[in-house]
């Protein structure tokens, strides 16, 4: 088996926008969803700035029964929900009450962590002696595969329904898992997608290691500054974003809109020798995912129109696009364009690849190239190894062919996926 | 707290965890939680949390297992307000 595998769905549930109309209209204007959160001055964290998605009462219960809004309290369940259901509907799929499940379906939903406010309330129940107080809904919420169980129920799915974890690549990954699942024949279509919660819990941990820029409290929406020379740590984000995968085949057969298609792409890591360590990238592994993912997607590095980065406005920005350049090894004037959605929404850590994804889906089916906000002043490491053409800092009306989207994480490990336009034949 | 009154205040407290509009609309003495309405089982623990906290009252484990008729569970709420009244 070797089916072809399109993108029919997307779903949304960033700092920046909800929906898919109000996150497309605000990638192109770069608008940024960072905000200065008072929790976070109020628990003296050095950053006090994040990206939140903004959800009211009532579009959470369009998505929840009652009974189950009743003790909810994990983020991540709530936009992971959200944006994967939205990807189904938007892939003019229904959700249907039968008796069976739709087998040809599945998820990979991934995670980094579930329910933190929800594992901490329990914590202090059992603390306090009142273990018996946690009830039926502790456990739900806080395994690790509480997303995937939570779309599955509601999506009635009958394939695999899972949820891998790797970090800030937990989100690119899935799309990859998702693909091979369906290129192999084990399944028709796959929700993929990933999540990650809001709150002082998951993010005191990066606060404490100096990895978050503590010197924008003032000024949020500056805060988050990708490829800038005054980039001083990335700026913590959540949320989720969801892509519904299918066969050429079945999408072809119910006449479904298609937003580009997978070609291939490549998962390693750089197991923490050489150069690499548990938080810093072995480049070598970078360059060796970007050159298989190139193999396997059948291209050649100079077909890549546009390259969506990890890039997340720390001092190793310069040493990824250092590493995209090597493994491309391009003639020295030439360079795809590459932007960084971080500027705007922050580094949404495990959610940070499937948001990334849904925005490089939109610009490849729309033909734009979305600006990078807040590197005015480019790294000057950085325009030493590309020119400054190729960093849009406005929006850039164009239709291309191919777009690359990486990214890294803790742990040493890499992902990186080729994404085609699809011309309809 | 009559008996009438008990499964009255149950059904409130049951009616979220139930989709049974009109197993719950007749609930009596022999409604079972898990056949005549539905409720999956894991949220037994949840309904007995909200029984506790309701008629201020401490349901052991050994009571617990036995909720799961409306008529057992009367009986068991009925029993511990009357130690508590005692």
């Amino acid at each position: 088996m070797n089916n072809r595998v399109v993108i029919t769905g997307l779903g949304i549930c960033a700092p920046n926008g909800t929906t898919i109309d109000e996150f497309s209209v605000a990638i192109k204007k770069g608008l940024s969803g960072i905000r200065h959160q008072p929790d976070l001055e109020a628990l003296n964290f050095s950053c006090q700035i994040a990206g939140k998605p903004v959800l009211s009462e009532e579009r959470i219960s369009q998505y929840f029964t009652p009974l189950e809004l009743r003790n909810l309290n994990s983020t991540g369940i709530i936009y992971g929900v959200i944006a994967g259901l939205d990807a189904w509907k938007d892939a003019g799929l229904t959700i249907e009450d039968n008796e069976d499940p739709d087998w040809d379906s599945g998820t990979i939903f991934g995670a980094g962590t579930s329910g933190i406010d929800k594992f901490r309330w329990a914590i202090n129940k059992i603390d306090a002696l009142e273990i018996k107080k946690l009830g039926s809904s502790v456990v739900i919420q806080t395994m690790a595969s509480g997303i995937s169980a939570f779309i599955s129920g509601k999506l009635g799915l009958g394939n695999q329904v899972s949820t891998n974890s790797s970090a800030c690549a937990t989100g690119a990954e899935s799309l990859l898992l998702a693909y091979e699942r369906i290129k192999t024949g084990q399944a028709i279509r796959m929700l993929a997608g990933s999540t990650s919660d809001s709150g002082p819990y998951i993010w005191g941990g990066f606060d404490a290691m100096k990895v978050c820029t503590f010197k924008h409290n003032h000024e949020p929406e500056k805060g988050s500054r990708p490829m800038s020379a005054t980039a001083s740590g990335f700026v913590p984000g959540s949320g989720a974003g969801a892509l519904v995968l299918e066969s050429l085949e079945s999408a072809m057969a119910r006449k479904a809109k298609i937003y580009g298609e997978v070609l291939g792409g490549h998962i390693n890591s750089g197991g923490q020798r050489g150069l690499g360590t548990m938080t810093a990238p072995n480049p070598t592994s970078v360059q060796r995912c970007i050159q298989t993912a190139l193999k396997n997607a059948g291209i050649e590095a100079q077909e890549i129109d546009v390259i969506n980065g990890h890039l997340t406005a720390t001092t190793k920005d310069a040493l990824e696009i250092e590493n995209w350049k090597t493994a491309m090894q391009l003639p020295d004037d030439d360079f795809p364009y590459i932007n960084s959605l971080k500027g705007m929404i922050g580094h949404c850590i495990a959610a940070s690849g499937s948001i990334e994804c849904v925005a490089s889906m939109l610009e490849l089916s729309e033909g734009f190239i979305f600006p990078n906000i807040n590197c005015e002043d480019l790294s000057p490491e950085i325009t030493a190894l590309i020119d400054a053409k190729y960093i849009p800092q406005t929006l850039i009306h164009k239709p291309f062919n191919i777009l690359a989207k990486a990214s890294f994480g803790f742990g040493d490990i890499n992902a990186c996926i080729i994404f085609k336009k699809y011309t309809h034949e | 707290m009559n008996k009438e009154e008990i499964i009255e205040a149950l059904k409130t407290i049951v009616e979220p965890y139930s989709e049974e509009v009109s197993a719950i609309a007749n609930i009596d003495e022999n409604t079972d939680f898990i056949n005549d309405l539905k409720i999956n089982s894991a949220n037994l623990v949840d309904i007995v949390l909200d029984i506790e906290e309701k008629f201020n009252i401490e349901i052991d484990n050994d009571s617990m297992a036995k909720m799961l008729t409306v008529k057992a569970t009367t009986e068991i709420i009925a029993q511990k307000l009357e130690a508590n009244a005692g």
